[in-house]
C-alpha cells in the first residue's frame, strides 16, 4: 500500500481549491517573492510558503501572516514561469485557515474581510462608511479615532454615504437563497 | 449609438466614488454610448469574499452574470475590482467543471442559470477600443495642451489575464491622455499596487506603497494622476495627507478618474464631473482648462 504522508494530505487539500492545484508545479525559482510588494513584511515569503506547505508544515503555514498580506495585485501570477495562479493559491490558504479556525493575531486582515463579507451577505451591497466604522470599532476603537480626519475630509467632499444601497426585496431574498445554498454545499473543492 | 449593460459597482454608484459614476455616464453620453444599468445587481464581493469564502464569492458574481446574460450585451464596469472578480468567475467556471456544477446548483436555488456567455469589459477598454482615440480626439473642445498627467493603471485592470492592455507596461491611458492634448509622463510604477483594501487592515504597509507611487509620478514631472479604479483613487487621494504626515513629504497631487479628465477636455460641466469631490483640489492644475 502506498504510504501517504502529512505533506501529501495538505497538498491535496490545497490542490482541491480552484487555483490551488498549481502548488505541485512550483520549481522554487523565487520569481513570486521577488515580485511581491509585501514580501518583506511576510513571516514567510510566497515561495517559502509553497515549500513549507509541500513539506507538510500545515500549522506554520496557516497560522502565519503571509497570505493575509497578499494585495491581490497579481504580479506574481503574470510572472510565474510555471503558470501557477499564485494569488489564487494565497486565497486557497486563506480559505483553509478560516475553515480550520486558526488565529492570526498579528494581522487584522481576516477581521476586515469578515466585516466586509457580513455586510455584503446581509445587504447585497457594501456601505463603505458602515463597514469601516464597524471594522474599526470591532478591532481597535482607538484607530477609529485616528481615522476621523480622513472620514471628515471624505464627508466634506460629499463622499461618505450613511445610507446603504438596497436591492429589491426579491433580489435580496434571491441572493440570500443562493449564498445559503453555497454555504450548505461546503467549499469550492 | 452603442449599447452596453452597465455594472457600476458599489463605490461608483452610491459609495465614495460617486463622481466616477457621474463622469462615466456623462462622457459615455458625449461619445454616443448608452450604459443601461443592470437591474438589481449585487456587490461583486471584491477581494474580501474571494479570499475567504471561495464558493460563495463565485456565486455572488455568477448571479450578476446570470442577470446580465438575459440582456445579451457586453457587461461594462468602470471598477477594476469588479472587472477582475467578474472575469475571474467567468474563466474559473470554464476551467473547473466541478466548481461550475456547484455554482449552478446554488444559482438554481435562486431560480437562475448561467451559460458563460457574458463578456465582461472595463469602461476604458470600451472607450479606447470600441470608440477609439480618433473619435475621442474629435470630441475634444478644450485641448489639454501642456498638462502633464501620470497614468496610474493599478493592478486589477491589467492583470492577471492577458486583456486589452499589457499587464506590466500598459499604454491605453497614455494614448488617451495624448488624444486629449495632454502629455503622459513616463511613469515606471504605473501598474504597481496602491495597497488596495489593506489600507484598512495594514495601513503602514499600504502608505509605503502609496508613497512610492507618488515619488515615481512626481519625479517625472506629473501635475496630476488619473486612474481607472475607485479604490486606487481613494487610497491616493484620501490618504495623501496621511502619507505626508508619516513620511514628512509634501505631495499635493490631484488624483482624477480618467473619465473626469476626459470630461474636462470635452467641456462638460462640473455638475457632470464632480471635480469638487477630489480631496486634493484639482482646480489648481485644471484652472486654465475649466
Amino acid at each position: 500500500m502506498e504510504k501517504r504522508t502529512r505533506a501529501d494530505t495538505f497538498v491535496e487539500e490545497i490542490s482541491a481549491i480552484p487555483g490551488g492545484e498549481g502548488i505541485r508545479l512550483c520549481i522554487q525559482c523565487g520569481t513570486c517573492t521577488a515580485s511581491c510588494p509585501n514580501a518583506d513584511s511576510m513571516e514567510h515569503t510566497p515561495s517559502q510558503l509553497i515549500a513549507m506547505a509541500r513539506a507538510g508544515m500545515k500549522n506554520e503555514v496557516l497560522s502565519s501572516n503571509a497570505m493575509w498580506h497578499c494585495l491581490s495585485c497579481y504580479l506574481c501570477t503574470v510572472r510565474c514561469p510555471r503558470g501557477i495562479k499564485q494569488t489564487d493559491l494565497m486565497h486557497a490558504l486563506e480559505c483553509i485557515a478560516v475553515r480550520e479556525g486558526l488565529s492570526h493575531g498579528r494581522t487584522l486582515t481576516p477581521a476586515m474581510y469578515r466585516s466586509f463579507n457580513d455586510f455584503v451577505y446581509s445587504l447585497g451591497s457594501l456601505p463603505e462608511f458602515g463597514f469601516m466604522t464597524w471594522f474599526y470599532m470591532l478591532t481597535n476603537p482607538l484607530r477609529a479615532f485616528k481615522m476621523i480626519p480622513v472620514a471628515l475630509s471624505l464627508l466634506r467632499h460629499g463622499r461618505l454615504s450613511i445610507k446603504a444601497r438596497r436591492l429589491t426585496p426579491e433580489g435580496t431574498n434571491q441572493l440570500k437563497t443562493i449564498l445559503d445554498k453555497a454555504e450548505s454545499l461546503g467549499g469550492a473543492s | 449609438m452603442r449599447y452596453y449593460t452597465y455594472f457600476p459597482g458599489c463605490s461608483s454608484s452610491e459609495g465614495g466614488a460617486k463622481a466616477y459614476g457621474w463622469s462615466a455616464k456623462a462622457v459615455s453620453k458625449a461619445l454616443d454610448i448608452e450604459l443601461i444599468e443592470l437591474d438589481d445587481w449585487n456587490c461583486c464581493g471584491s477581494t474580501p469574499y474571494s479570499s475567504v469564502e471561495e464558493l460563495a464569492s463565485f456565486c455572488l458574481s455568477a448571479r450578476n452574470l446570470a442577470l446580465a446574460e438575459k440582456r445579451g450585451l457586453d457587461l461594462v464596469t468602470p471598477c477594476s475590482s469588479c472587472y477582475v472578480i467578474l472575469n475571474r468567475t467567468n474563466s474559473h467556471l470554464k476551467e473547473y467543471p466541478q466548481l461550475k456544477a456547484r455554482v449552478d446548483e446554488a444559482l438554481a436555488a435562486g431560480g437562475l442559470e448561467y451559460h458563460g456567455t457574458v463578456r465582461v469589459r472595463h469602461l476604458l477598454d470600451v472607450f479606447v477600443n470600441d470608440i477609439g482615440y480618433d473619435e475621442i480626439n474629435s470630441n475634444v473642445k478644450i485641448n489639454l495642451g501642456g498638462l502633464k498627467v501620470a497614468p496610474y493603471y493599478g493592478c486589477q485592470m491589467v492583470r492577471p489575464r492577458p486583456g486589452f492592455d499589457h499587464p506590466e507596461n500598459p499604454q491605453s491611458m497614455d494614448k488617451l491622455i495624448a488624444s486629449l492634448g495632454g502629455e503622459p509622463v513616463p511613469f515606471p510604477l504605473k501598474s504597481r499596487c496602491c495597497g488596495g483594501s489593506l489600507i484598512i487592515s495594514e495601513e503602514a504597509l499600504a502608505l509605503e506603497l502609496i508613497r512610492k507611487v507618488f515619488d515615481s509620478a512626481l519625479s517625472n514631472g506629473a501635475e496630476c494622476l488619473i486612474t481607472p479604479c475607485p479604490l486606487c483613487q481613494t487610497n491616493l487621494d484620501a490618504y495623501q495627507r496621511r502619507v505626508n504626515q508619516k513620511f514628512k513629504t509634501n505631495f499635493n497631487l490631484p488624483v482624477l478618474f480618467f473619465t473626469q479628465l476626459m470630461g474636462v477636455a470635452f467641456g462638460l460641466s462640473d455638475e457632470d464631473l464632480g471635480l469638487k469631490t477630489c480631496i486634493i483640489p484639482a482646480e489648481r492644475v485644471l484652472a486654465k482648462y475649466l
